[in-house]
C-alpha cells in the first residue's frame, strides 16, 4: 500500500476526500486510477490530455521527483503537491 | 411576491452574490464561493434558478461550478470538457449562457461545449473547423496574454439552433444549425490594421442582443462602437461622441431597443476610464448621441477598469445597471443609470457581473 498525501485544494472539491490516505497501486498513475474511481472527476483534477501531470501539479514519490509512470514499492510515500505559484 | 435581485460577480478569487429588493437600495453580500477559483463568467439560468460559473485553476484546470440552491451549495463538474484532438487543450471556460434548455460554454482553445444535464457533463458542439482564421488562432505562438479563445456564445431566444460565437481576435460567426456550419457575420467592422482576409481578423469585445428586437444587435470592439439591425449581417459604427472608442463592457437596454450603455476606457495599457473620473455612457437613439452618466460616481484619482462581462443591466420596470471593476468595486444604478452608488468596495479584481431578478 502506497502512503498518499493530497493537497489542500482538493478535499474540498470531493465528498470525503481526505489530505492522507493508503491505496494499493504499482505506480503513480495507478494511484490517480484509483482516486477517480473512488472520486470521479479527480483524474481531470491532476492531469491533463496525453495523459500528462498538469503543469502546476508536482508528485514525489519516496521524496524523488515522479511522473505518471514512476513505479511504486509496498509502502512508498506519494506526495501530490500544487506548485507554489499564484497570488 | 416582491422582487428578489441577486447580482453574480465573479472574481479571480471566487464568486460573490450581491442581494436587494426591487428598491435595489440596501444591499448584502455572500461568498466568496467556489472554492476561491478564478471565476471567468457567472450567470443565472432563468429556467431553472441555478447558477453557474466558468472556472480555471492555475493547478487543477477548467470546470464549471453549479448551484442549484441560491449559492448556498456548489458543485464543480468538468467531465466532457477536453478536447479529443491532440492538437487543441482547454485552459479555461470563458463565457457561459443558458438558453432552450441547454448551457453552452466558449472555451480556450476557442471552441463551443453544451450540457444538457445542467452541468453535470459537457460534450464539444464545434471549433469551427473550416473557418477562415482558424489555423491562426489556435496556433500557441499567436496566443497573447489572457487569452479567452472563444469569450462569449450569445443564443437567439427564438431558434434553438441559431447562436453566435466570438473568437477573440478574429470577430463573429453564426450557425444556424447549432454548429454544424458558420458565417462570418462582421461586414462593416473597421480594422485598423492590414487583414489578409476581410471576413475575419476582428477584435470584438463584447456583443449583445436588444431584448425587444432580436435583429438589433450592439458590440464594443477594440476600435469602436457598432450597430447591426440585420442580426449581425451588417454593421455601421457609433463611436462619435464617445470619449474614447476602446472599451470592454456593454449593456442592452431591456424594453427600448435604442438604449445601449458602454464603458469607454483608454486604449493604451492602462485601459482604465479616462482622466481617472468614472462614468458609463449611454445612447437613447441607437447610437447617433451619447450622454455621460456619472452622478454618484468618483470623479477624482478613480482609475477604474471593467472588463467584457463587467457590466449587467436588470429587467424591471425601472432597470438597474451594475458594473465591477478590476479592482474590486461594484457600482450600482436603481435608475437607469440616471444615479449611482457603490455597494462592494473591497472584492477581489472583478472578472464579471450578471443580474437575477427572481420572485
Amino acid at each position: 500500500m502506497a502512503d498518499v498525501h493530497l493537497p489542500p485544494t482538493l478535499p474540498s472539491l470531493y465528498a470525503d476526500l481526505p489530505r492522507r490516505l493508503e491505496i494499493d497501486a504499482g505506480t503513480v498513475d495507478e494511484v490517480i486510477d484509483r482516486l477517480e474511481e473512488r472520486w470521479p472527476g479527480l483524474r481531470d483534477r491532476l492531469c491533463e490530455s496525453g495523459p500528462a501531470l498538469r503543469t502546476h501539479i508536482n508528485v514525489y514519490v519516496d521524496r524523488e521527483r515522479a511522473g505518471l509512470d514512476t513505479a511504486l514499492e509496498p509502502g512508498s510515500r506519494v506526495d501530490v503537491i500544487a506548485a507554489i505559484s499564484g497570488g | 411576491m416582491p422582487a428578489r435581485v441577486t447580482v453574480l460577480v465573479g472574481t479571480r478569487k471566487g464568486c460573490f452574490l450581491l442581494e436587494s429588493d426591487a428598491d435595489r437600495r440596501d444591499w448584502s453580500m455572500r461568498g466568496p464561493f467556489c472554492d476561491g477559483w478564478p471565476i471567468y463568467h457567472a450567470i443565472h439560468d432563468p429556467a431553472t434558478g441555478a447558477f453557474y460559473a466558468a472556472a480555471a485553476s492555475e493547478w487543477h484546470g477548467a470546470g464549471v461550478w453549479r448551484s442549484a440552491d441560491g449559492g448556498e451549495s456548489w458543485t464543480m463538474s468538468s467531465e466532457g470538457l477536453s478536447y479529443e484532438n491532440g492538437d487543441l487543450k482547454l485552459s479555461k471556460v470563458s463565457g457561459l449562457t443558458a438558453a432552450h434548455g441547454r448551457l453552452l460554454a466558449g472555451a480556450e482553445s476557442a471552441g463551443v461545449f453544451e450540457s444538457r444535464d445542467e452541468g453535470a457533463t459537457w460534450s464539444l458542439l464545434s471549433t469551427l473547423d473550416g473557418q477562415p482564421g482558424r489555423d491562426e488562432w489556435n496556433d500557441p505562438a499567436n496566443q497573447p496574454p489572457g487569452h479567452l479563445g472563444m469569450p462569449a456564445t450569445l443564443p437567439h431566444p427564438d431558434d434553438p439552433a441559431r447562436f453566435w460565437a466570438i473568437v477573440q481576435g478574429f470577430g463573429i460567426f453564426e450557425t444556424t444549425d447549432d454548429g454544424g456550419s458558420w458565417t462570418p457575420r462582421n461586414r462593416g467592422l473597421r480594422a485598423d490594421w492590414p487583414l489578409d482576409n476581410p471576413e475575419v481578423g476582428y477584435c470584438v469585445h463584447k456583443l449583445v442582443m436588444s431584448p425587444v428586437e432580436t435583429d438589433r444587435l450592439y458590440q464594443q470592439n477594440h476600435v469602436g462602437m457598432h450597430r447591426s439591425d440585420d442580426a449581425g449581417q451588417t454593421w455601421v459604427e457609433i463611436t462619435e461622441g464617445l470619449p474614447t472608442e476602446f472599451g470592454f463592457a456593454a449593456a442592452a437596454h431591456p424594453h427600448d431597443r435604442d438604449t445601449f450603455y458602454v464603458v469607454p476606457l483608454d486604449p493604451g495599457h492602462g485601459r482604465c476610464m479616462p482622466d481617472g473620473r468614472a462614468a458609463v455612457w449611454r445612447t437613447q437613439d441607437a447610437g447617433s448621441t451619447w450622454q455621460r452618466l456619472d452622478q454618484g460616481l468618483p470623479q477624482r484619482d478613480a482609475h477604474l477598469g471593467v472588463l467584457r462581462e463587467g457590466m449587467a443591466i436588470d429587467a424591471l420596470d425601472v432597470p438597474g445597471v451594475y458594473f465591477g471593476t478590476s479592482t474590486g468595486q461594484v457600482f450600482a444604478s436603481a435608475d437607469e443609470g440616471e444615479t449611482w452608488s457603490e455597494i462592494a468596495s473591497y472584492l477581489p479584481a472583478i472578472s464579471s457581473v450578471e443580474v437575477a431578478v427572481t420572485s
